[in-house]
C-alpha cells in the first residue's frame, strides 16, 4: 500500500520572492506599486516646485472672478460681467448642444447611407461607398475648417439681400436666410405663453426653462404613451382573435390633436428673420461656427455609423431572413421582427461609442471659434487667467464626466440585451 | 397498359440563356433596372453623378496653374473662359506645395527628410511584406535611432548612445537570466540601460568620441518643422510606439495582478475619456510644469509623447478585444505545455490575438494619423496650420477649395492605402476554411 507523505514544508526563503510563482506575483506588484507611486510623487513634487517658483499655487478662486469676454452663441443668458464659472457652464451647454444635434443628424444620415450602401442598385451603392471612404479617410478637423470656409466665403453677405435687385434671396418660402454671418431660421414664438421658470437662483448654474416647452413635451409624451396603449390593445386582440383592429386613425388622432390644441392655445407662431439695417433681425441666429461644426461632425461621424449599420445588417445571416420568409412573414415584418432586433444588438454598442467620439471631436470647435467648453474654459479663461493646471484639470473632468455617463448607458444597454447563455 | 408513353430519344441542343439574362443587358437588368423603384434610383444617381462631375471635372482640369496671386488667377480665368466661377486656381499649390510638404525646413536640407522617408519605406518592407529580404530587419532595428538624427541633426553620438543603451539592456538579460532568473535579469537590465543612458553613454560617446570624431549634421530646430513632414513624423512615432505600449497595457488590463490591472484600467479609461485636444493642451502648457524645474524640452517631442499615450490607450482596448476573443483553451493549452507567461504570450496568445485585432489596429493607426492635424490648434505648422497661414496671406486671401482639396487628397492617399493594406493582410492571414 502506497503511503502518501505530505511534501516537506519548505521554510520560506528570501529567494522565493523571485523564483517561486506563488510569491513572485506579489513581488512584481510591489515593485510596480513602488515605481508608480514614486513616479507620481516625482511629478507632483515637480509641479508644486514649479508652480511655487511661478508664484501661482493651485487654487480655484479665479472661477468666481468676472470673465470679461463675450460668448455670442449661447443657450442661457450671459454677459461679460458674469464669472468664469458661468462662462464654463455656457460652454458645457454649447458642447452638449452641438453633440446632441450632431448625434441626431449623424444617425439619420448614417443609417440612410448604411442601408443605401447595401442597395442592389450598383450606382447607389458605389456613390455611398465613395462618400464613406472620402469622409473616413480625411481628418475631421479639415472638414470642420473647410465647412467654415465655405460658409464664410461662399455664402452672400446680408447686404446682398437688400434692395430692388438683390443678388440673394431667402430660402424655403422666404423663411431661412443663409448669410456669411450665420444662418437665420424662424423661431417659435408663443403669443399667450405661460412664461419661464428660473432655476438655481443667482448661482453660476442658473438657467430658465420655458414652461411652454415643458408643456409641449409633456403633452407629446402623454400622447405617445396613449398611442402605445392603443397598439398594445390591438396586439392583444390580434393574439386572442387573429384579427387586427384598424387603429391608425385613432393613433394619428391621439398623437396630433392634443399637440395641435395646445399649440393653438399657446398662440404658437413663427418669428421670421427680416433684414433690418446691416443685418437680419428676428428668427434664431445660428452662427456659422455652430453650423460648420455641426455639419462637419455629422457628415464625418455618419460615415462611420454607415459602416456600423452595414456591418450590423450583414452580420445577420441570410438564413434568418429566409427562415422568416418561410414562416410566411411579409418583408417589412421580417425587418421589424427578425432582422432589426438582432442587428441592433450588434449595431448599438459601436454606435454609442461613435456618439462618444463625436462628443469628444466637438472639442475641435476651438478651430472655428465656436464657444464650447474647450473654447471658454480651455481657451479664453485659460489665456486670461494663466491658470493652465486648474483649467485643463476642470476641462478633463467635464469631458470625463460626459464620457463616463455615456459609457454607463452603454454598459446598461449591453447588459440588458445580452444573450442569456447557458 | 399504356404504351403511349413517349420518351424522347435525342437530347435537346443546349440553348443560350435569354438575351436579357447575361452579358451587359443581363447585368443592367439585374443591377440597375430590376424593378421600377430601382430604375428611378438609377436615373437619380446618374443625374447626381453627372451634376457632380460636370462641376468638378472642369474645375479640376480647366484651371490656372501659373499665377502669383488669387486675383491674377481670376484675371487669367476670366480672360480664358470668360468667368472665374468653376475654375480651380492650382497656382496656389504650384506656389506653395514645397511649403505644404516640408514647412519651413531649410531648403538645402530637404534631402534629410526625403532620405528619412525612403529609409522608412525600406525598413517597413520586411514588416509589411513577407517576400522582402530578411536582412533589412537590421535597418528596421536601427531606424528609430537614425530618424531623429536625420530630422533634427546634431551629433550622431547621441543616437548611437541611445541605441547602445538598448544593446546593454539586452546583453544583461541575455547573459544573466540563466544565473539570476528572468525577473531579476529584467530588473537588472532596466537599471543597466538607465545607468548607461544617464551616465556612461553621454560621458563615453557624446563627450569622449564626439570630441575626437565629431560626426554631426547641421541642427534644425523644431520651429522649422511643418507640413506633411511633421504629420508623418508625429504619426510614425505615435504609431510605432503605441503598439508595444498598447500591448503591455492590454496585458496589464487582462492580468490577475490587481495593482497592475488597476493602474492599466485607470490609465486607459482616463485617456479614452478625454479628447486629444486637452492632451495637446497638456503638452503645450503643462508638460514642462511636470518636469524638474529648468527643463524645457522640445514642443514636438512633447506632442509626440501625448499623442503616443493617447494612441496606446486606444490600441490597448483594441488588443484587449483580440485577447478576449481567443478561446480559453488557447491559454490553458499554453499553460499545459509548460510555457511560462512570456513564452505563452509570444508564441501562442499574441500571434492569434494580434491577427484578430488587425482591422482595429489599422483603424487606430488611421485615426492617429488623421489626428495629427490637431497639432495645428496648439500652433504647430502642420498642413492645416500652414493653410491658415497661406489663406491669411495677401496674395492668396480668399482661397480655400484648392488648398483643402490638396491636403485632403494627400491624407486620403495615406489613410486609404493603410485600410486597403489591412484588408490584404486579413485575407493573407486567414487560416480558417471558407
Amino acid at each position: 500500500m502506497a503511503t502518501l507523505t505530505a511534501p516537506d514544508r519548505e521554510s520560506f526563503k528570501l529567494s522565493m520572492l523571485l523564483y517561486d510563482t506563488r510569491y513572485r506575483s506579489m513581488t512584481i506588484q510591489v515593485i510596480a506599486m513602488i515605481g508608480f507611486v514614486s513616479i507620481v510623487f516625482w511629478l507632483i513634487s515637480n509641479t508644486i516646485t514649479n508652480l511655487n517658483n511661478l508664484g501661482k499655487p493651485v487654487e480655484f478662486g479665479f472661477l468666481f472672478e468676472p470673465s470679461s469676454y463675450d460668448i455670442n452663441q449661447r443657450l442661457v443668458e450671459y454677459n461679460s460681467r458674469d464669472s468664469h464659472l458661468r462662462a464654463s457652464f455656457v460652454g458645457v451647454l454649447n458642447t452638449l448642444v452641438v453633440a446632441f444635434l450632431g448625434c441626431i443628424t449623424a444617425t439619420i444620415i448614417g443609417v440612410f447611407v448604411g442601408i443605401a450602401r447595401l442597395s442592389k442598385n450598383w450606382f447607389v451603392s458605389r456613390i455611398m461607398t465613395v462618400y464613406v471612404e472620402a469622409f473616413r479617410n480625411v481628418p475631421v478637423l479639415l472638414w470642420i475648417v473647410l465647412a467654415m470656409a465655405i460658409l464664410i466665403e461662399g455664402l452672400p453677405a446680408p447686404k446682398a439681400f437688400r434692395g430692388e435687385n438683390a443678388t440673394a434671396s431667402l430660402n424655403l418660402f422666404d423663411s431661412v436666410a443663409l448669410t456669411n454671418r450665420g444662418v437665420y431660421v424662424p423661431e417659435p414664438l408663443f403669443s399667450n405663453g405661460i412664461g419661464d421658470v428660473a432655476l438655481f437662483g443667482q448661482s453660476s448654474l442658473r438657467f430658465s426653462v420655458s414652461l411652454d416647452l415643458i408643456l409641449i413635451i409633456a403633452v407629446l409624451i402623454a400622447s405617445f404613451y396613449v398611442s402605445a396603449l392603443i397598439k398594445k390593445r390591438a396586439n392583444r386582440i390580434q393574439d386572442a382573435t387573429g384579427d387586427r383592429p384598424t387603429t391608425w386613425y385613432l393613433r394619428l388622432g391621439v398623437t396630433v390633436l392634443p399637440i395641435a390644441i395646445v399649440l393653438w392655445m399657446l398662440g404658437f407662431h413663427l418669428g421670421y428673420p427680416e433684414l433690418k439695417g446691416f443685418n437680419f433681425k428676428g428668427g434664431t441666429h445660428l452662427r456659422n461656427s455652430l453650423i460648420a461644426l455641426w455639419l462637419a461632425l455629422s457628415l464625418y461621424t455618419a460615415a462611420f455609423i454607415a459602416e456600423i449599420v452595414r456591418g450590423g445588417i450583414l452580420a445577420i445571416s441570410r438564413g434568418q431572413t429566409e427562415a422568416a420568409a418561410s414562416l410566411g412573414l411579409r418583408p417589412n415584418r421580417i425587418m421589424n421582427l427578425v432582422i432589426l432586433p438582432q442587428a441592433l444588438r450588434v449595431i448599438i454598442p459601436p454606435l454609442i461609442s461613435n456618439y462618444l467620439n463625436l462628443t469628444k471631436n466637438s472639442s475641435l470647435a476651438i478651430a472655428v471659434g465656436y464657444m464650447d467648453v474647450t473654447g471658454t474654459l480651455g481657451g479664453i479663461t485659460l489665456n486670461q487667467t494663466g491658470r493652465e493646471l486648474e483649467c485643463i484639470l476642470l476641462l478633463m473632468l467635464v469631458y470625463l464626466t460626459i464620457s463616463l455617463s455615456i459609457s454607463a448607458v452603454m454598459n446598461w444597454y449591453n447588459n440588458s440585451v445580452k444573450l442569456v447563455e447557458r | 397498359m399504356s404504351n403511349q408513353a413517349f420518351v424522347r430519344r435525342e437530347i435537346i441542343e443546349e440553348q443560350t440563356p435569354p438575351l436579357t439574362a447575361f452579358g451587359l443587358v443581363g447585368w443592367l437588368r439585374e443591377n440597375l433596372f430590376s424593378n421600377w423603384f430601382n430604375a428611378i434610383l438609377t436615373f437619380i444617381s446618374l443625374y447626381f453623378i453627372w451634376y457632380v462631375l460636370s462641376g468638378v471635372v472642369p474645375w479640376i482640369f480647366l484651371s490656372v496653374w501659373n499665377a502669383g496671386s488669387l486675383s491674377e488667377c481670376r484675371e487669367i480665368a476670366s480672360a480664358t473662359w470668360g468667368g472665374t466661377h468653376g475654375h480651380a486656381c492650382w497656382a496656389v499649390i504650384n506656389d506653395r506645395w514645397i511649403q505644404l510638404l516640408f514647412g519651413f525646413y531649410p531648403s538645402h536640407l530637404y534631402w534629410r527628410p526625403i532620405l528619412a522617408f525612403v529609409l522608412l519605406l525600406i525598413s517597413l518592407a520586411p514588416i509589411l511584406f513577407t517576400g522582402a529580404p530578411k536582412k533589412i530587419f537590421y535597418l528596421t532595428a536601427v531606424y528609430p535611432f537614425v530618424l531623429p538624427w536625420l530630422m533634427w541633426g546634431g551629433s550622431v553620438w547621441a543616437s548611437v548612445s541611445a541605441l547602445l543603451g538598448f544593446v546593454v539592456g539586452y546583453a544583461i538579460i541575455r547573459y544573466t537570466s540563466e544565473i539570476l532568473g528572468q525577473l531579476a535579469a529584467v530588473i537588472l537590465s532596466i537599471i543597466g540601460a538607465v545607468v548607461w543612458w544617464l551616465y556612461i553613454g553621454p560621458l563615453l560617446l557624446s563627450q569622449g568620441l564626439g570630441a575626437i570624431l565629431p560626426l554631426a549634421l547641421e541642427p534644425v530646430i523644431s520651429r522649422y518643422f511643418g507640413g506633411f513632414m511633421l504629420a508623418i513624423l508625429i504619426g510614425v512615432v505615435a504609431i510605432g510606439c503605441s503598439l508595444p505600449i498598447g500591448i503591455v497595457l492590454a496585458l496589464g488590463r487582462q492580468s490577475d495582478l490587481l495593482i497592475l490591472k488597476t493602474i492599466s484600467v485607470w490609465f486607459i479609461e482616463f485617456i479614452r475619456g478625454v479628447p486629444l485636444i486637452t492632451l495637446l493642451f497638456v503638452a503645450s502648457t503643462l508638460l514642462n510644469i511636470f518636469m524638474p524645474p529648468g527643463t524645457n524640452f522640445d514642443i514636438i517631442l512633447r506632442v509626440m509623447i501625448m499623442v503616443t499615450l493617447f494612441a496606446s490607450a486606444y490600441m490597448a482596448e483594441v488588443i484587449r478585444g483580440g485577447l478576449a476573443a481567443l478561446p480559453r483553451g488557447q491559454f490553458e493549452g499554453a499553460d499545459s505545455l509548460g510555457l511560462n507567461y512570456w513564452q505563452a504570450q509570444r508564441l501562442i496568445i499574441m500571434p492569434q490575438a494580434l491577427k484578430i485585432s488587425i482591422p482595429g489596429i489599422v483603424s487606430t493607426f488611421i485615426g492617429v494619423f488623421k489626428d495629427t492635424t490637431l497639432v495645428s490648434i496648439i500652433g504647430l505648422m502642420d498642413p492645416l496650420g500652414l493653410s491658415q497661414g497661406i489663406r491669411a496671406n495677401a496674395e492668396w486671401n480668399g482661397i480655400y477649395w484648392e488648398l483643402f482639396a490638396f491636403i485632403a487628397f494627400l491624407f486620403f492617399i495615406v489613410c486609404f492605402s493603410m485600410s486597403r493594406y489591412s484588408m490584404y493582410l486579413e485575407r493573407k492571414l486567414q487560416t480558417d476554411h471558407r
